[in-house]
């Protein structure tokens, strides 16, 4: 730590104003706030600050995406030897090892454009480096089937930051979820990589066995057989996308943002009471539809909808802000979810559509509770008087 | 006659819609149909020529009239002369190049609501005189084409992988085919073509910086 402290302070001077290296200070100052929390005093305003700032925040976020991240690359690998029939053989560290070799590239791609794009905007701007990517750097590559070409990543990144964030002002200013916009950007722009039956398991160029369909619990259901096996949603090992698919590491993912306070709990826990009213909803009215009538408490196992709920829903930034709008725009994010999912046929999972479209709606709930705050105090006020 | 038919306020009424005064992106007039019609370029061009046709000749019809119109029926007035031209080059369309015709479908009727037309025969053709008022159009329809062209290209090479009809991308590049890339389906939604202008105003206003709103 002394050592790399000494060189950012060694390098200092080269970038102040005037200096050779001035151009670069932004990236210097990125760069040294991400290792030290700089000792700068404050000259306006409030004058005791948290330590935590925007880049321990993000840390702690990533951070709990970690158990995630870390379930998705065992189950690429897990997939793709059970998808050639060679799982018996493949030992952990073989199973680990093809999953983290297919991850990694994803999540360099996401972090090389993505960043590149931020420090370009901030030169150009003359702002200091926003840090708000480093958690959509990471949460890109767990939303994307694992076979995703590595230039689509690039593409759905870089138009993620650019126009998900950079154009209403970057970091904080944004209305919708950026890697959302991201997944968005690909499922409507390349369908045939973002969606059916084998973009979930990578093959590795190698022969599926016959018995292989590749099909998620989310196809398998739209298709009108729901067959999930519980045990396998619940730990993660079941094809889809390479974060979403094990509900055990996003709880634990989950615990780390309760704890330290910050991802809301309100949001969590209203998106899936939204999801289970929704959900026993359609077993009331299910009939013979097979979809409809799998348990309620089924749907918060399979497909986007814990990742969604835990890491998407609640980003400061696109969520509600007032505690009333958090439990509103939670439980409309969990109802819309499952009834995308199950009513309409033309989208298999309803999380990301129901996250955008409650974020397009937050600052009207924020609105509203506002409002009718001020109008109950007045009420109150006129009464008294 | 006093003044030069190509005099430098007659050209500048020719080049302004051009640049610092697009019906488009300046105005943001028009929107609808640049949404609509610009997913390939043949039918973008096609529009373009027929609302510069028509915007045109609505110009000179209205300033020929503009001393006879009373004041307060003269949108009525106005929406009749357009009616009349769009139906004209609607038969025309229908005539000389039915394919395109057809893909333009029900845009060619909506001409009749498009700001830009309404727009310029208020605001420039009820006061000036037919000379000017053709070129305003000729001029304002041009602008309006060149941001239809822009976007039309952008779309078609991206979402459909050719220029102008013609396939100009090699197939060994697709997917299908064993390739790497995909064409973008989003290109050929409205909603790229909404951020494809929003990009094309975002260049002009921090080229020229006289356009940025305070």
């Amino acid at each position: 730590m002394k050592a790399i402290k000494n060189f950012f302070e060694r390098t200092k001077p080269l970038v102040q104003k005037g200096a050779k290296y001035h151009w670069l200070h932004s990236v210097h100052d990125g760069f040294f706030t991400l290792f030290f929390v700089q000792k700068n005093t404050a000259k306006t305003g409030t004058h005791i600050h948290d330590y935590i700032d925007l880049k321990r925040t993000m840390g702690i976020v990533v951070l709990a995406l970690i158990p995630a991240l870390l379930m998705g690359m065992y189950n690429t690998g897990y997939q793709h030897f059970a998808a050639i029939g060679q799982l018996d053989s493949a030992s952990f560290i073989d199973t680990f090892l093809y999953g983290f070799l297919h991850v990694l590239p994803i999540i360099i791609v996401s972090y090389v454009v993505g960043l590149g794009i931020e420090f370009v905007f901030a030169q150009l701007r003359g702002h200091d480096i926003q840090e708000g990517f480093l958690v959509s750097g990471m949460l890109i590559p767990l939303i994307m089937p694992i076979n995703t070409p590595l230039w689509m990543i690039a593409v759905a990144t870089a138009f993620a930051v650019i126009f998900g964030k950079e154009v209403f002002g970057g970091t904080g200013m944004n209305i919708w979820n950026p890697a959302l916009i991201a997944r968005a950007f690909l499922f409507f722009a390349y369908p045939g990589q973002m969606s059916g039956d084998s973009v979930w398991v990578s093959l590795g160029g190698e022969k599926a066995v016959d018995t292989f369909s590749g099909a998620t619990p989310m196809a398998l259901a739209a298709a009108g057989h729901p067959q999930v096996n519980v045990a396998d949603a619940f730990f993660g090992l079941i094809p889809g996308s390479i974060g979403e698919t094990s509900t055990l590491a996003i709880l634990i993912g989950a615990a780390i943002l309760i704890i330290t306070g910050i991802g809301s709990w309100k949001i969590m826990l209203s998106t899936v009471i939204g999801g289970s009213v929704m959900g026993l909803l359609l077993n009331t009215f299910a009939g013979s539809n097979a979809y409809m009538a799998m348990p309620f408490w089924e749907h918060l196992i399979i497909g986007g909808f814990a990742f969604g709920a835990v890491f998407m829903a609640t980003d400061p930034v696109s969520a509600a802000q007032t505690e009333t709008g958090k439990w509103i725009y939670g439980f409309l994010i969990g109802f819309l979810a499952i009834m995308i999912r199950v009513v309409n046929p033309a989208y298999p999972e309803g999380m990301m559509l129901a996250i955008l479209l409650m974020n397009t709606f937050a600052p009207l709930i924020d609105h509203y509770v506002v409002q009718s705050n001020i109008s109950r105090r007045l009420k109150r006020a006129k009464v008294k008087a | 006659m006093s003044e030069q038919l190509f005099s430098k306020k007659n050209m500048k009424l020719l080049t302004d819609p051009l640049g610092s005064n697009n019906p488009i992106t300046v105005q943001v007039l028009g929107i609808c149909s640049a949404l609509a019609v610009t997913a390939q370029m043949k039918p973008a061009f096609v529009m373009a020529l027929s609302v510069t046709v028509v915007v045109a000749f609505a110009n000179v019809i209205i300033s020929l009239l503009r001393n006879t119109i009373p004041n307060r029926i003269r949108i009525i007035v106005q929406l009749v002369v357009l009616a009349a031209l769009v139906i004209l080059v609607d038969q025309f369309l229908k005539a000389f190049v039915y394919d395109v015709s057809k893909q333009l479908s029900v845009f060619v009727g909506l001409i009749i609501t498009n700001c830009i037309l309404m727009g310029r025969l208020e605001a420039f053709a009820l006061g000036n005189k037919p000379w000017p008022s053709f070129l305003d159009g000729v001029g304002n329809g041009a602008g309006y084409g060149m941001i239809l062209l822009i976007v039309a290209f952008f779309r078609e090479l991206l979402g459909s992988g050719s220029i102008w009809g013609h396939k100009i991308l090699p197939e060994s590049w697709y997917i299908a085919q064993g390739g790497f890339y995909s064409n973008n389906g989003m290109m050929i939604l409205p909603p790229m073509a909404l951020i494809t202008v929003g990009v094309i105003i975002w260049v002009q206003r921090s080229r020229n910086r006289n356009l940025q709103e305070k």
